[in-house]
């Protein structure tokens, strides 16, 4: 770990505890000197991109860990969305005001590190307590959390992955088993084709592909039993022929069948577009289930995602990460926060009210989760999608890399580059901006 | 006095008449000897520039200072012990994006900016006369311009969402075949640039009101009985008597063109493939999301080049206007 | 004679169709939006009036984000901001449009040119500027790079030029220092466009976006606009209602004083000479 130069009080003083405690609670002393009166004081940033009064939910969860911890005094700063959030922290570190912690999405991870912004937990965890608790979480989670040597920089917190939303009102009008949804790519394009006849629906199927259909686009791609991106972060497989043909089936849906609609389709909308029965099915984040359970005037159902060759979707959503410019003291001050936000109840309670898949196998044996599954057994999909779930696309110099397969994909779909030019297009660029980081 | 007092606002008429004596009450009774007394040993060419100053140095201080330091920056060698050099800029020759972003937002202010002219001259000269609801339509005409544009933005989002979005339910119940209206690359910049137009069309139709104030009433009158058609009257009296006017809605309009990218942070980031990309969209992306500032201050001194030109053309105008005073 | 008399009442009966017409299209989607923002999210978009009204989609939202908040940033900024402009845009103008001083022409260019580059097409650099100046995520930082509007000094500028000799002339008799004229002849003149630039000011920075979105960070210092832009949250969708809803919000205000000073304000700008 590359110490910043402006961390160095933290540096002098992690030393000075070595060397005089010695192996012992290090940054915990100073935390221990701390009181109710004279608390250590901690910021927290963390985006919402969900629906909802959620800061409250926040404020209430941040109130009883300080009720318990009087100690530690929290201030949760609601910033925005994650793009948002991320300039923030960007623009607090440049300015000497780095946060103490902060909701980011995962895949920010290389960027974080390349920038000596965070450290990594293992640095902070004292115990084996909570050393146990960084292997608590589901392991397609902490696919990005954990770096290839085996680090863990981020605690996921609010995480999801893609499923499949279809309509079984129309389904049934259409003469379809109403509680089937598409298992195979083939079945995909035969239920699509029927429904879209039968019914007044607009389009069988839509898979958005604005913002970022780099992400939709991975579960293609899994589905055809390809990685697109390497565990270290520096090199991308754009150009394989099975991620080309993972495009060209995208790209079917419209052409060939007429099932999709053609051009882009709005990430923002199509959950609307569900809504209103333009659409039979959608792709989408599982963070949408409150949105449409709430919503629909409709009979629903959610499921994981068809198999090409094998099932799949990458996960998706934000971590918790420690910032490098931080007091040893704070540091572990807010990984007791972290910790106690991902306890199996809080856990429990974030992923019930945002719709978010909660990080470990323990929250969902809580008696408040497997009351919300046993009414709601849709929210469970997702958790069972995990099996099949692969690392979500995460690279040093994530913004360029993102920006040049988007633009790639979309180029692809609106028809200005066949599939197979783009992925080689989008192969050469990514090639030359990851170039510096690779050995 | 009081005549004189509004001599040069003639066209606004009625002044209220308690106003007026409010501010000429207090005359001017001679010198007095404020705390600003010394000020007055101030010679007329030194005090103008004190006046200057504060306005200068803010002016000077967020627009050439920081061009400066783009500059400077724009010139750096990547690397990090790079010297001085052209490297961002040779970087950008090479660049689709900024290309695309470029033409974008040429087409984008070219075409919105004339256009958005002409819809607010019209509305200026239709609700100039006494027709029946003026005032109401005055405010339909402007209140658009009074929404934020990221409001306005949302908006329209909706009502170019393909499926069920208003624009295409119109046509199809006309029996045309929907569009694809922000996700098809062709459509995409046309529609954009609509939705500007509705925005900002009635802000200058402000402007031409004002204007048409200053045109003298007697010449309306004298078309009038020379039996000219309205549009004849127009073409030939109104439109070049609102050419001051034209030219500052113009500056304005472009200005603004430039700077006034919000809507696509709301409605297309940009897309699809960077068909609806901005110079300062792709500057925001390269600085923040990519994290690369040096290169976004190359943009950025081609996007100030590129406005330096535009305004210097237009000083020209303003010149050869006063000299035609 | 028939012909002549008619024929203008038919152009005139277009004219007003087209004023109507032109209307409508104009105010459609406002109304649109404020229709949605009172109406069941299921059916929002339908035009049924006689179901469905609710209150609760603009509950929600207000209970959804710290708009209170918002609000006081959103005055402080736009009044604090129209006074510092009018206050060094009337100085500078008034300087440009009363005295011969060596480097008038150059500065009164300089200040053309000011027209076309705004302080946000420096993005990146006005954003290490103020984050250096220890501005970042306060409300002077969203204000300082437009203290002085070049906007501001060009229409002070062209109304003070238009301010009678002999006014002047009488004033100095009298023994008015310079100021004292400014304050007592130039500005009582201009008020019309002095009240025309502020509620342009306003407007400009209640509706700015993209400076106070980078600028900012904690609801301490957001503005109402970057607060809207919560309910385009990019995970989960747009939601529609909660849109129009955050729309209305955001809107209600300003043209609430719009509605209520629109008589004076258009009627400011007539006045204001602007040309």
């Amino acid at each position: 770990m590359r110490i910043r130069p402006t961390s160095t009080v933290a540096a002098v003083a992690a030393l000075a505890l070595l060397t005089a405690a010695c192996g012992s609670d290090d940054g915990e002393s100073a935390l221990e000197e701390a009181t109710a009166d004279n608390p250590i004081e901690i910021t927290m940033y963390y985006p919402i991109a969900v629906g909802g009064p959620l800061q409250e939910v926040v404020d209430g969860l941040i109130d009883d860990f300080m009720a318990e911890n009087p100690e530690i005094a929290v201030q949760a700063v609601y910033s925005g969305n994650y793009d948002e959030t991320m300039v923030s922290v960007q623009t607090a570190v440049d300015g000497g005001d780095a946060p103490v912690t902060s909701v980011l999405l995962s895949t920010e991870m290389f960027q974080l590190i390349d920038d000596d912004m965070i450290v990594p937990f293992d640095d902070v965890v004292t115990n084996d307590d909570e050393r146990e608790w960084l292997d608590s979480f589901y392991d397609a989670f902490m696919a990005n959390s954990r770096d290839h040597e085996g680090r863990t920089w981020g605690i996921p917190f609010q995480r999801s992955t893609i499923v499949q939303y279809w309509n079984k009102d129309l389904f049934e009008e259409a003469g379809l088993d109403p509680d089937h949804a598409p298992q195979t790519w083939d079945e995909l394009v035969e239920i699509a084709q029927q429904v879209q006849q039968e019914t007044g629906a607009r389009w069988g199927v839509q898979i958005p592909s604005s913002g970022f259909p780099y992400w939709l686009f991975q579960a293609l791609t899994t589905q055809n039993d390809v990685e697109i991106v390497s565990a270290d972060g520096t090199e991308v497989y754009f150009d394989q022929p099975a991620v080309v043909e993972a495009l060209e089936f995208w790209l079917s849906l419209s052409a060939d069948h007429g099932v999709h609609p053609s051009g882009i389709v709005d990430w923002g909308t199509t959950p609307e577009d569900f809504l209103q029965g333009q659409t039979a099915m959608i792709w989408t984040t599982t963070g949408n289930l409150t949105n449409v359970r709430d919503n629909a005037t409709f009979d629903f159902g959610v499921d994981m995602l068809p198999e090409g060759v094998r099932r799949g979707s990458p996960t998706g959503g934000g971590n918790f990460f420690l910032f490098a410019d931080a007091s040893e003291a704070e540091q572990v001050a807010a990984m007791r926060l972290i910790r106690y936000l991902t306890q199996p109840e809080q856990a429990a309670e974030w992923g019930i009210a945002t719709g978010y898949v909660a990080p470990l196998p323990e929250a969902w044996e809580t008696a408040a989760m497997e009351e919300y599954v046993s009414g709601f057994p849709e929210a469970a999909v997702a958790r069972d999608q995990l099996d099949y779930a692969v690392r979500e696309l995460s690279t040093y110099a994530r913004g360029q890399i993102y920006e040049i397969l988007n633009d790639a994909l979309q180029g692809a779909i609106v028809g200005d580059m066949t599939p197979e030019e783009a992925m080689r297009h989008a192969q050469e660029q990514a090639d030359n901006v990851l170039g510096v980081y690779q050995n | 006095m009081e005549r004189e007092h509004d001599s040069p606002t003639a066209t606004a008429g009625r002044r209220h008449p308690d106003e007026v004596a409010q501010h000429d009450q207090p005359a001017f009774a001679g010198p007095r000897q404020g705390p600003l007394h010394h000020l007055r040993r101030i010679p007329n060419p030194v005090f103008a520039w004190l006046l200057m100053v504060p306005a200068l140095v803010f002016l000077g201080g967020f627009t050439v200072f920081p061009a400066g330091s783009a500059l400077w920056n724009s010139l750096q060698e990547p690397g990090l012990d790079g010297g001085v050099g052209t490297a961002y800029y040779e970087q950008m020759l090479g660049d689709a994006v900024f290309r695309r972003s470029l033409i974008n937002n040429l087409l984008f202010s070219f075409i919105t900016v004339p256009v958005s002219i002409a819809v607010a001259m019209l509305m200026a000269v239709l609700v100039n006369r006494k027709i029946r609801g003026r005032g109401l339509l005055r405010l339909a005409y402007f209140t658009p311009a009074m929404l934020p544009v990221v409001a306005a933005a949302a908006i329209w989002l909706f009502f170019y969402q393909p499926n069920f979005g208003v624009l295409n339910t119109i046509a199809r119940w006309l029996g045309f075949e929907g569009q694809n209206w922000l996700g098809s690359p062709s459509t995409v910049l046309p529609a954009l640039m609509v939705m500007m137009i509705w925005h900002q069309a009635g802000f200058f139709m402000l402007f031409y009101l004002a204007g048409l104030q200053l045109i003298p009433p007697e010449l309306d009158e004298a078309s009038q009985l020379e039996g000219a058609g309205r549009w004849y009257h127009f073409r030939r009296v109104t439109f070049p008597l609102l050419m001051p006017t034209t030219l500052f809605a113009s500056i304005v309009g472009l200005a603004n063109s430039f700077k006034q990218v919000d809507f696509i942070f709301v409605m297309t980031q940009g897309g699809p493939n960077n068909a609806s990309n901005m110079l300062l969209y792709y500057i925001w992306q390269t600085t923040f999301p990519q994290r690369r500032p040096e290169y976004a201050a190359a943009i950025t001194i081609v996007l100030v080049l590129i406005l330096i030109v535009l305004a210097l053309i237009q000083i020209r105008l303003f010149e050869r206007r006063i000299h035609y005073r | 004679m028939i012909r002549t008399s008619r024929l203008p009442r038919i152009s005139d009966k277009i004219e007003v169709g087209m004023a109507w017409l032109l209307g409508f299209l104009w105010i459609a989607p406002l109304v649109y939006v404020f229709w949605a923002a009172f109406r069941e999210p299921a059916v929002a978009l339908t035009l049924n009036p006689f179901q469905g009204w609710t209150l609760d989609n603009i509950e929600s939202v207000w209970n959804s984000a710290p708009f209170d908040r918002y609000f006081q940033n959103t005055v402080l900024l736009v009044t604090g901001l129209a006074t510092t402009q009018l206050v060094l845009g009337i100085l500078a103008a008034y300087a440009l449009a009363r005295y011969n001083f060596p480097g008038r022409d150059i500065l009164f260019a300089f200040v053309l040119l000011q027209l076309m580059i705004f302080p946000e097409i420096l993005l990146t650099e006005n954003f290490r500027l103020v984050s250096n100046l220890g501005l970042q995520d306060t409300i002077p930082g969203i204000a300082i790079p437009y203290a002085a509007s070049a906007f501001c000094i060009f229409l002070m500028r062209q109304q003070f030029k238009a301010v009678p000799k002999e006014l002047v002339e009488a004033a100095e008799i009298e023994g008015a220092s310079r100021l004292e004229t400014l304050w007592k002849v130039y500005l009582p003149l201009a008020r019309p466009t002095i009240v025309a630039f502020g509620l342009v000011s306003v407007s400009f920075h209640w509706n700015n976006f993209l400076w106070p979105l980078v600028i900012t960070r904690s609801p301490e210092s957001r503005p109402v606009t970057v607060g809207i832009v919560r309910f385009l949250s990019p995970e989960t969708g747009i939601d529609f209602t909660s849109l129009t809803a955050g729309t209305v919000i955001v809107v209600t205000p300003l043209l609430a004083l719009f509605l209520l000073t629109q008589r004076q304000f258009i009627q400011s700008f007539m006045r204001s000479g602007i040309k």
